[in-house]
C-alpha cells in the first residue's frame, strides 16, 4: 500500500463522507453548500485519474456554476417545514436503499471484472492528432472527432436558455431577467466584484486559449468568464441584460451558429462536413455558454 | 488496490448516494442535488474506465473524457432548467410540492387549448 | 434492415442528405432564435418544407441504395468519429415524424401567431417544435449511442417546456415531474454506456454488434439502459408523469408529445436489442418487456375509461398504447436474433399508425376544447354537429389505431398475429385482441357523447379556424391509408404483397372490436351515456348493473392502484426493481 493510494482512499472517503452527508443534512441550504465542496474535492479525483482538463470543467461548470445557482435557488426556496410531512414511509426508504445499495454493489463488481487488457481509444487519437495540428488530445477529440456531440451540445444549451425564458409570464417578456440586486457597497461582495474581473478575465481567456496544446478549452474558459460577469450581476455592478436584445441573442447564437457554418464549409469544400481545422473556428466557439448562465439569474 | 479501484468503489458508492436522494427526499432541489450527485459518481464511472485505457503516452483516454465534459455541460443545463422550474413553480404555487394532485381534479377549466 | 452491415467505412454518395436531416432544422432553431419573436413562425414555415424535402429524398434514395445510407461526420471512421446511418427503419420513422410536424405546424399557425401580442409562446413554440425535429433526426441517424444520448437530452429539453407553456401551476409541476424522471432515465442510459465502452473500447452501434457476448458487466450494461428508456417511454409502471404532462401541455404541444417524443426514446430501445446488442439472451428478458407492455394496455385503457376530461382520456389511451408497442419484442427477437422480420415491421407500424392517429387525436380534441372552452366529456352533447371535421377527425384515428383497414395500424396487427402464430405465443395475440377491444371502449364512449344531440344550448368559446380542423382530419386520414404505402422497400415485411391482405371479411372483422368495445364502455364508464332511454334499453341497463357496478368497482380498484404506482417514490422503486429484473432474467434465460 504506497502513499499515492491511502491517499486516494483517504480522498474518496471525504468525497464519500461529504456526499452522504449532502443527502442527509434537514437544512437545504447546507445541503447546497455540501454539494458545492463535494464538486470541488470530485475536481482533485480528476486530477489524480490524469484527467485536467475534465478537473477544470468540473469545477467551473458542475461546482462552480451549477453551485451558485443552487445556492441562489436554496435562498429563495424556503419550504422544507412543509415538504416534511411529504416524506415516503419506512418501507419506501428501506426498499429504496436496498435497490441503490444493490446498483452500487453491481457497478463494483463491474469495475472490478475490467478487463486486464483495456480496450482504448487512446492510440488512435494519437496517432490522429496530425489532422488538427493541436496537442492537446481531448480538445481533438471535442472538437475533430466528436464534433457532432460538441455542436448538439451547444444547441442543447441554447434550448435550456429558451426552456428557462419560456417560464417568464407574459407581463414580463422582453425584460430583464431580474431587477438589479442591492449589495452593501462597502461590503466583501462588492470589494471582490471589483477586485477579482479583471483578473478572472484573463484567466478565463487564457484557459479558453491554451485549449488547444494544454489542459483547459473553450467551456471552461467560459464558465469562468461567466461566472465573473455573475459576480458583477449578484454585487448590483451591472444590470442582466434584457431577454430581447438581439445582440445578446446573436451572442448567444454565434458558438453553435459558427459550429454549423464551418462545419457546412467542410461538406462542400473538404472531406466531410465537420470536418475542418479547428484553429479557425477556436476564436467563436464558446461565447453561447458564457452569457447565458448568467441571464438565468 | 489500484487508482482505478479506489475510485471505482467511489463512483458505485456516489451512484448508489445519488439514487437513494433522488427517490426519497421530497424536496425537488434535493432532488436535483442528488441527481447531481448521481452524475457525479457516473462521469467518475467513464473517468476510471479511462484511466484503465491509458496508453500512448496519455494518462487517461481522451474519448471517455470528452464524452465527460460534454455529459457536465448537459447536466448543468438540466440544472439550471430544473431550477427555473423549481422556481416559478415556488413563486406561483407558494410550496414546490411535486405531490400529485388527483389527475381528474377539473379545477379551473382554463381558456385555450 | 438489422443485420451487420458489411459498409462501415464507406460515405454513400447521398450520405449528405442524412446531414442536411439534421442540419435543416437545427439551422431553423438558431435563425428563429436570432430573429426574435415576431419572426420565429416565419421561419418554422419556411423550414418545415425544406426539412420534408430532404425527407422525402431520403426515403426516395434508400430503396435504391444497396443497404443502408452512411455518412461519416468528419471523414473520420468509427470507433474514432461518429457515423449516420439510415437504414429502412430510420426512414419510416422520418417520414412519420415529418408528416406529424408538418400537419400539426399548419393546426398550430393560428394558435402561436404574435398576432394576439403575446410573444413568450410563439417564440417558444416554434423554436421547440423545430429542436423536436432536430433531436428526433438525430435519433433515428446516429450510429453512435453517446451521441444518442446528447438527442435524447436534446428532446427532452425541447420537450419539457412544451409542457409548461401555457404557465398554469399543475403544468408547471407536470413539467418539472417529467424532467426529473426523465433526467433519472437518462443517467442510467449513460451508466450503461460507460460499462459499453469499458468492454469494448467503442460506442459505436456497428462495431458493438460484432462484440456484445452476455458478461455481467454487458447485461448490467443492458439493464439500465433499457430501463432508463423505458422511464422515459413511460410504460408502466414507469408512466407517472405522462397524463398530466400530455393533458397539460396546450393541444399542438400535446400532439407532438404523444405522437413524436415518446417514440425516440422507443426507437433508442428497438436500436438497443435489434442492432447493438442482438447476442443477449434475451427470451425472458423479451418476454418480461412485453408483459409490461400487456399490463399497461388493461391498466391504462381502464382508467381511461374513468376519465372525465376528454385530454386526459386521451393521454391515458397513449399509456395503453405505448404498451402496444412493446409486443413485437418477444415475437420479433429470439435466442439471439432476428426471428421475425415481419413482427419487427408491425412493431414499426404500430408505432407510425399511433404517431400519426394520437396526434390527430390530440389535435381534434384541442379543437374541441377551444369552442367550447373546456373539455368535459359528459359536456360534449352536441359538438358533433358543431364541428363535424374535428369530430370525424378523432373518429378516423380512433378506427386507425383499432386497426380499421388499409391503415398502418391494420397492417401492424395482421402482422404481429402472424407472428405470434409461427412462433406459438398465443399469449400476445390474445393481448392483442384485447387491446383492440379496449381501443374501441374509449373510441366508442367519446363518439356517443360527441353524436348525441346537445342538452342544452353550447356557449361558444372561440371560433377555430377551418384549416385547424382540417389539419386534424388530413393527419387522421394520413393514418388511415399508410397500410397502402409499398412498406416492403423499408421493412422486413414477408410476402410483401399487402394488398392482398384487404379483403372485404377484415372490414367485417373491424365490427368485432367496436361492439366489444361498445360493451366495455358500457359496463366500465363512470358517466352515463347519453343514449335516449327507450324502455328495452333502460330494462337493459336494470338488467346488468349489478354487472355494471362489479365492474365499475373493479375499475375503481385499478385507477386507485394507478394512483399508487404514480406516486414518485414508489415509481423510482419500480424502475429500479425492474433494472434488477432485467439483468437476473437476462442471467437465467432459458
Amino acid at each position: 500500500m504506497s502513499v499515492a493510494t491511502i491517499f486516494e482512499i483517504a480522498l474518496a472517503a471525504v468525497v464519500l463522507g461529504l456526499g452522504i452527508w449532502t443527502t442527509a443534512v434537514r437544512d437545504t441550504y447546507s445541503a447546497t453548500v455540501g454539494f458545492v465542496v463535494y464538486g470541488l474535492l470530485v475536481a482533485l479525483i480528476w486530477v489524480r485519474l490524469d484527467a485536467v482538463d475534465v478537473a477544470l470543467t468540473e469545477a467551473a461548470i458542475s461546482g462552480g456554476l451549477g453551485g451558485v445557482l443552487l445556492l441562489g435557488a436554496a435562498a429563495r426556496v424556503r419550504d422544507a417545514g412543509f415538504m416534511a410531512a411529504e416524506a415516503p414511509g419506512k418501507a419506501a426508504r428501506v426498499s429504496a436503499a436496498a435497490l441503490s445499495m444493490l446498483t452500487a454493489a453491481a457497478l463494483t463488481v463491474a469495475v472490478f471484472l475490467l478487463p486486464d487488457s483495456a480496450s482504448t481509444l487512446a492510440p488512435a487519437v494519437v496517432a490522429h492528432a496530425w489532422a488538427t495540428g493541436l496537442t492537446n488530445p481531448v480538445t481533438n477529440v471535442l472538437m475533430a472527432f466528436r464534433a457532432m456531440d460538441t455542436m448538439l451540445e451547444k444547441v442543447v444549451l441554447l434550448l435550456a436558455l429558451v426552456g428557462v425564458w419560456s417560464l417568464a409570464r407574459d407581463s414580463a417578456w422582453g425584460g430583464r431577467p431580474g431587477p438589479r440586486h442591492q449589495a452593501d457597497p462597502n461590503g466583501v461582495l462588492v470589494f471582490l466584484a471589483r477586485l477579482l474581473p479583471p483578473i478572472g478575465m484573463v484567466v478565463g481567456i487564457y484557459i479558453f486559449w491554451t485549449g488547444a496544446d494544454h489542459p483547459g478549452g473553450a467551456f471552461q474558459g467560459g464558465a469562468i468568464l461567466a461566472s465573473m460577469w455573475l459576480l458583477a450581476i449578484m454585487a448590483g455592478l451591472t444590470d442582466t441584460p434584457p431577454v430581447n436584445r438581439r445582440r445578446l441573442r446573436l451572442l448567444l447564437v454565434a458558438g453553435p451558429g459558427l459550429f454549423l457554418v464551418v462545419g457546412l464549409g467542410g461538406l462542400w469544400f473538404g472531406a466531410a462536413f465537420l470536418a475542418y481545422s479547428p484553429a479557425l473556428a477556436k476564436p467563436a466557439l464558446l461565447l453561447a455558454g458564457t452569457p447565458e448562465r448568467s441571464a438565468q439569474q | 488496490m489500484t487508482a482505478v479501484r479506489v475510485f471505482g468503489v467511489c463512483a458505485a458508492l456516489a451512484v448508489g448516494l445519488g439514487l437513494f436522494g433522488l427517490i426519497t427526499n421530497p424536496q425537488p432541489l434535493r432532488k436535483i442535488i442528488a441527481f447531481n450527485i448521481l452524475g457525479s459518481g457516473v462521469f467518475l464511472l467513464f473517468g476510471i474506465v479511462g484511466r484503465h485505457g491509458a496508453a500512448s503516452g496519455i494518462g487517461n483516454d481522451p474519448v471517455p473524457q470528452a464524452l465527460v465534459i460534454t455529459g457536465v455541460v448537459v447536466a448543468f443545463a438540466a440544472t439550471a432548467l430544473a431550477i427555473a422550474l423549481l422556481l416559478q413553480l415556488f413563486q406561483r404555487a407558494g410550496s414546490a410540492t411535486l405531490r400529485n394532485g388527483a389527475p381528474r381534479s377539473a379545477g379551473s377549466d382554463p381558456p385555450g387549448g | 434492415m438489422p443485420s451487420p452491415s458489411p459498409t462501415l467505412d464507406a460515405t454513400t454518395s447521398t450520405g449528405f442528405l442524412l446531414v442536411l436531416s439534421i442540419v435543416v432544422p437545427v439551422a431553423g432553431v438558431l435563425l428563429a432564435f436570432v430573429l426574435g419573436d415576431r419572426y420565429a413562425r416565419l421561419v418554422a414555415f419556411a423550414v418545415i418544407p425544406l426539412g420534408l424535402a430532404v425527407t422525402v429524398a431520403i426515403l426516395v434514395v434508400l430503396p435504391q441504395s444497396d443497404g443502408p445510407i452512411v455518412y461519416l461526420l468528419g471523414a473520420w471512421p468509427p470507433p474514432l468519429g461518429i457515423a449516420l446511418r439510415a437504414d429502412g427503419l430510420s426512414a419510416v420513422m422520418l417520414a412519420a415524424t415529418a408528416a406529424v410536424i408538418c400537419t400539426v405546424a399548419v393546426f398550430a399557425a393560428a394558435d402561436f401567431s404574435v398576432a394576439t401580442g403575446n410573444t413568450r409562446a410563439p417564440f417558444a413554440f416554434w423554436i421547440l417544435l423545430l429542436a423536436t425535429w432536430a433531436a428526433l433526426s438525430t435519433i433515428f441517424l446516429a450510429g453512435d449511442l453517446f451521441s444518442l444520448y446528447v438527442a435524447l437530452e436534446l428532446l427532452t429539453f425541447a420537450a419539457v417546456p412544451l409542457v409548461s407553456l401555457e404557465g398554469r401551476t399543475e403544468t408547471l409541476r407536470a413539467a418539472m415531474r417529467y424532467l426529473l424522471f426523465a433526467l433519472f432515465g437518462s443517467v442510467l442510459y449513460l451508466l450503461g454506456t460507460a460499462l459499453l465502452y469499458a468492454l469494448h473500447g467503442t460506442l459505436d452501434v456497428v462495431l458493438l454488434s460484432r462484440g456484445v457476448s452476455a458478461e455481467p458487466a454487458g447485461l448490467i450494461a443492458a439493464a439500465l439502459m433499457t430501463t432508463g428508456l423505458l422511464a422515459k417511454t413511460a410504460l408502466f409502471p414507469l408512466h407517472l408523469w405522462l397524463p398530466p404532462a400530455h393533458a397539460g401541455a396546450p393541444s399542438a404541444a400535446s400532439a407532438i408529445l404523444s405522437g413524436l417524443v415518446v417514440k425516440g426514446s422507443f426507437f433508442v430501445i428497438v436500436r438497443l436489442w435489434f442492432n447493438v446488442m442482438p447476442g443477449l439472451p434475451s427470451s425472458t428478458a423479451m418476454q418480461l418487456l412485453a408483459a409490461l407492455g400487456a399490463a399497461a394496455i388493461v391498466l391504462g385503457s381502464i382508467v381511461a375509461l374513468c376519465q372525465e376530461r376528454l385530454k386526459l382520456l386521451i393521454a391515458y389511451s397513449t399509456v395503453a398504447q405505448i404498451g402496444y408497442l412493446f409486443l413485437m419484442f418477444p415475437l420479433a427477437l429470439g435466442a439471439g436474433k432476428l426471428e421475425s422480420g415481419g413482427a419487427l415491421a408491425g412493431g414499426l407500424l404500430q408505432t407510425i399508425s399511433h404517431a400519426t392517429a394520437k396526434a390527430a387525436m390530440f389535435m381534434s380534441a384541442g379543437s374541441i376544447y377551444a369552442t367550447l372552452g373546456q373539455d368535459r366529456i359528459a359536456g360534449l352533447c352536441g359538438i358533433g354537429r358543431r364541428l363535424p371535421i374535428s369530430v370525424l377527425a378523432f373518429a378516423l384515428g380512433g378506427l386507425a389505431l383499432m386497426g380499421l383497414p388499409p391503415g398502418a395500424g391494420y397492417l401492424a396487427k395482421e402482422l404481429l398475429l402472424q407472428a405470434a402464430a409461427e412462433r406459438g405465443q398465443w399469449w400476445w395475440a390474445l393481448a392483442l385482441q384485447t387491446g383492440g377491444f379496449f381501443t374501441g371502449a374509449y373510441v366508442v364512449l367519446v363518439l356517443t357523447y360527441a353524436m348525441a344531440p346537445a342538452t342544452e344550448p353550447m356557449r361558444v368559446n372561440k371560433t377555430v379556424p377551418r384549416i385547424a380542423e382540417l389539419a386534424a382530419l388530413a393527419l387522421a386520414l394520413c393514418s388511415l391509408l399508410l397500410g397502402l404505402v409499398p412498406w416492403s422497400a423499408y421493412l422486413p415485411i414477408p410476402n410483401g404483397d399487402e394488398l392482398e391482405r384487404l379483403r372485404l371479411g377484415a372490414f367485417l372483422k373491424m365490427l368485432i372490436p367496436l361492439l366489444g368495445g361498445a360493451v366495455l364502455a358500457v359496463l366500465l364508464g363512470r358517466l352515463e351515456l347519453p343514449i335516449r332511454g327507450s324502455p328495452s334499453w333502460k330494462a337493459m341497463l336494470a338488467a346488468i348493473s349489478p354487472i355494471r357496478r362489479a365492474s365499475l368497482a373493479s375499475g375503481a380498484l385499478v385507477e386507485r392502484c394507478d394512483n399508487v404506482l404514480r406516486q414518485w417514490p414508489t415509481a423510482c422503486i419500480c424502475l429500479l426493481s425492474l433494472a434488477a429484473a432485467f439483468a437476473a432474467a437476462m442471467r437465467i434465460a432459458f
